[in-house]
């Protein structure tokens, strides 16, 4: 009896918050597609009479360079990452040695700390090996410190991996490299996914490093899209059409590797 | 568990493989070569410019041209007395309390409501999701104009005669002096807090659903026949169960909120009379607006601190469960 009350009070919850949540989306989506003259504080909501696309073309000319900046950025950055990641995790997963827990740990903590407290430094040092303001800088930097969530995620990953199969391995004269390329990398197919998804998604979203190690040429698009929000000349429907093109590469990872996604989300946090 | 079982296996391994053991020797150093370079750039890029940082932090180098002459505590003291570092102190523990709050109980809400045969569970899932895949600075930019004062979600509220001035208002709620600002909750926080929350339900709502799909169908059972509702084995059976999952969502976004920065820059800036100000922020305009570099280590450092009061015993206390 319960239940037929509960059923649709549930449902009813479940679809206004689904509403409140597309809501965003919503106003992005309409705007976007809004003649500058539609386009007014009053009508936010209303559905454009007529579509049009020319704020996509506007906003485009403006940050396909930034946008082009972040795929040069985030790919590299990615893949190096990843590798790191695979070769820390198989250490400290299948050839733990004395201290390597400690070790682990002391790595894991970069992953919380606030980038903030080694900003300056960091410029500094890019500034001296002539690589601030520049798009390998911005590699190095989230490569190095994308390095203890990927060596947490791939040594959960291998962990699961059975140390038979290892141990089968050494007796049948398999050393160190070779059990890596022919039995860890093979079986590693996933949490490659998971781990590029995850690195991939931050690395493309970050804006602290992108906003205080480029300027101007070298900005990916997070930072241009900050600024191009930050000028008072620039159009609603623009800035809409630009807050998607931004949104875009990681959105589409999320519609079409969702799954991945949320095992990188849930890989993320730390679960020893 | 399966980690319990590699840690033994490995420490019984030398005996085992006594002939063995100078290849299994070679191949250790092998493997400690490997995480070398890795573990160096950490030591330098993490621990290194922390140090360095903290150096900055005690020296005067408050303008353009580097000055590293050792000022003690100067820059720290200069900080609890200046109004927006205490108005950015108050705005954090705040901003905490209330987005930490509402992601876990939205996260654990949703959570709860997806797992029961819902139908249509993957699309709500997805719904709610898919936030998680944005930029904090997309976020900003899209909220700010839902929560405009003039527009946005205000159109519908007026119609119960109700006008948020969100992170417009500078109203300071319950108050009391504290150093020279009003210590109470600034009504614009609630602003930010909206959007963050959007953003970051996903996440505890992902946790939550991997923790209540752990929860074997046979513990609810059980409970059933001993009588209970389904509210009570959710009150004293589920949530009980779900405890470190709360904890881990808890120190996540406390690391989150305590450095937030991007989405409140990209949303509402520091606010009239600070009331949207974070450390974040401050740190950002003090070190590259300001060019105060030693003003700017410093906020860092407390930053640093306040972030590592959560995590070190967490990440202590993992260590410790594990082996």
């Amino acid at each position: 009896m319960a239940v037929n009350i509960w059923k649709p009070i549930k449902y009813s919850i479940l679809i206004i918050m689904a509403i409140l949540f597309l809501a965003p989306v919503y106003v992005i989506l309409v705007t976007s597609v809004k003649p500058l003259d539609e386009v007014s504080l009053e009508a936010m909501w209303a559905i454009p009479t007529s579509i049009d696309f020319s704020s996509y073309v506007e906003a485009f000319t403006e940050l396909a360079p930034n946008f082009m900046n972040s795929v040069y950025l985030v790919i590299p950055a990615t893949l190096l990452s990843a590798l790191l990641g695979a070769m820390n995790g198989y250490v400290l997963s299948k050839w733990k040695f004395k201290g390597s827990e400690i070790l682990f740990t002391v790595i894991l903590f970069g992953m919380f700390i606030p980038y903030q407290s080694i900003l300056i430094p960091l410029i500094q040092f890019l500034r001296n090996i002539e690589l601030y303001n520049t798009i390998p800088g911005l590699i190095l930097t989230h490569v190095v410190y994308g390095l203890p969530i990927t060596t947490l995620m791939f040594r959960n990953f291998y962990a699961n991996i059975p140390d038979t199969m290892i141990e089968a391995a050494k007796i049948d004269g398999a050393n160190f490299l070779g059990i890596f390329r022919h039995i860890i990398i093979p079986l590693s197919i996933t949490g490659f996914v998971v781990v590029a998804i995850w690195q991939f998604t931050n690395i493309w979203n970050e804006f602290l490093f992108a906003v205080t190690i480029t300027t101007s040429d070298s900005q990916p698009i997070m930072v241009a899209l900050q600024n191009l929000s930050g000028s008072q000349i620039v159009q609603w429907n623009v800035q809409m059409a630009g807050a998607l093109l931004a949104a875009l590469p990681t959105l589409l990872v999320y519609i079409f590797l969702g799954k991945f996604f949320v095992r990188g989300l849930l890989a993320g946090s730390v679960k020893g | 568990m399966q980690e319990e079982i590699a840690t033994q296996r490995n420490t019984n391994k030398p005996l085992q493989l006594n002939k063995k053991k100078k290849k299994v020797t070679k191949d250790q150093w092998i493997a400690i070569s490997f995480l070398a370079p890795s573990f160096i750039l950490v030591l330098i890029f993490v621990y290194g410019f922390i140090g360095w940082t903290g150096w900055v932090s005690l020296s005067n180098w408050n303008s353009l041209v580097p000055d590293m002459s050792f000022a003690g505590l100067k820059n720290y003291i200069f900080l609890f007395q200046d109004f927006r570092f205490q108005a950015d102190l108050r705005n954090t523990i705040f901003f905490t309390l209330f987005f930490i709050g509402l992601v876990i109980v939205m996260g654990l809400g949703l959570s709860i409501l997806i797992d029961q045969k819902t139908k249509g569970e993957s699309f709500f899932r997805n719904i709610f999701l898919f936030p998680m895949a944005l930029s904090f600075v997309v976020t900003g930019v899209v909220w700010q104009w839902l929560l405009n004062p003039s527009t946005g979600f205000n159109q519908f509220l007026k119609v119960f005669g109700i006008q948020p001035k969100w992170y417009t208002d500078t109203n300071i709620l319950a108050g009391f002096e504290w150093g020279s600002i009003e210590f109470g909750l600034p009504v614009a926080i609630l602003a930010v807090v909206i959007a963050a929350v959007w953003q970051m339900t996903g996440f505890s709502l992902a946790m939550y659903l991997a923790g209540l799909r752990g929860i074997p169908e046979e513990l609810r059972e059980a409970a059933r026949i001993d009588g209970a509702t389904e509210f009570q084995i959710y009150w004293k059976v589920i949530l009980p169960m779900l405890m470190p999952i709360t904890v881990s969502v808890v120190i996540i976004m406390a690391h989150i909120s305590l450095k937030i920065f991007d989405l409140i820059y990209a949303m509402s800036g520091s606010g009239a009379n600070f009331v949207t100000d974070v450390p974040g922020v401050y740190m950002f305009e003090a070190t590259f607006r300001g060019q105060y570099y030693a003003n700017g280590a410093a906020i860092a450092i407390i930053m640093l601190i306040l972030v590592a009061v959560f995590i070190v015993p967490y990440l202590l206390t993992n260590r410790r469960s594990d082996s």
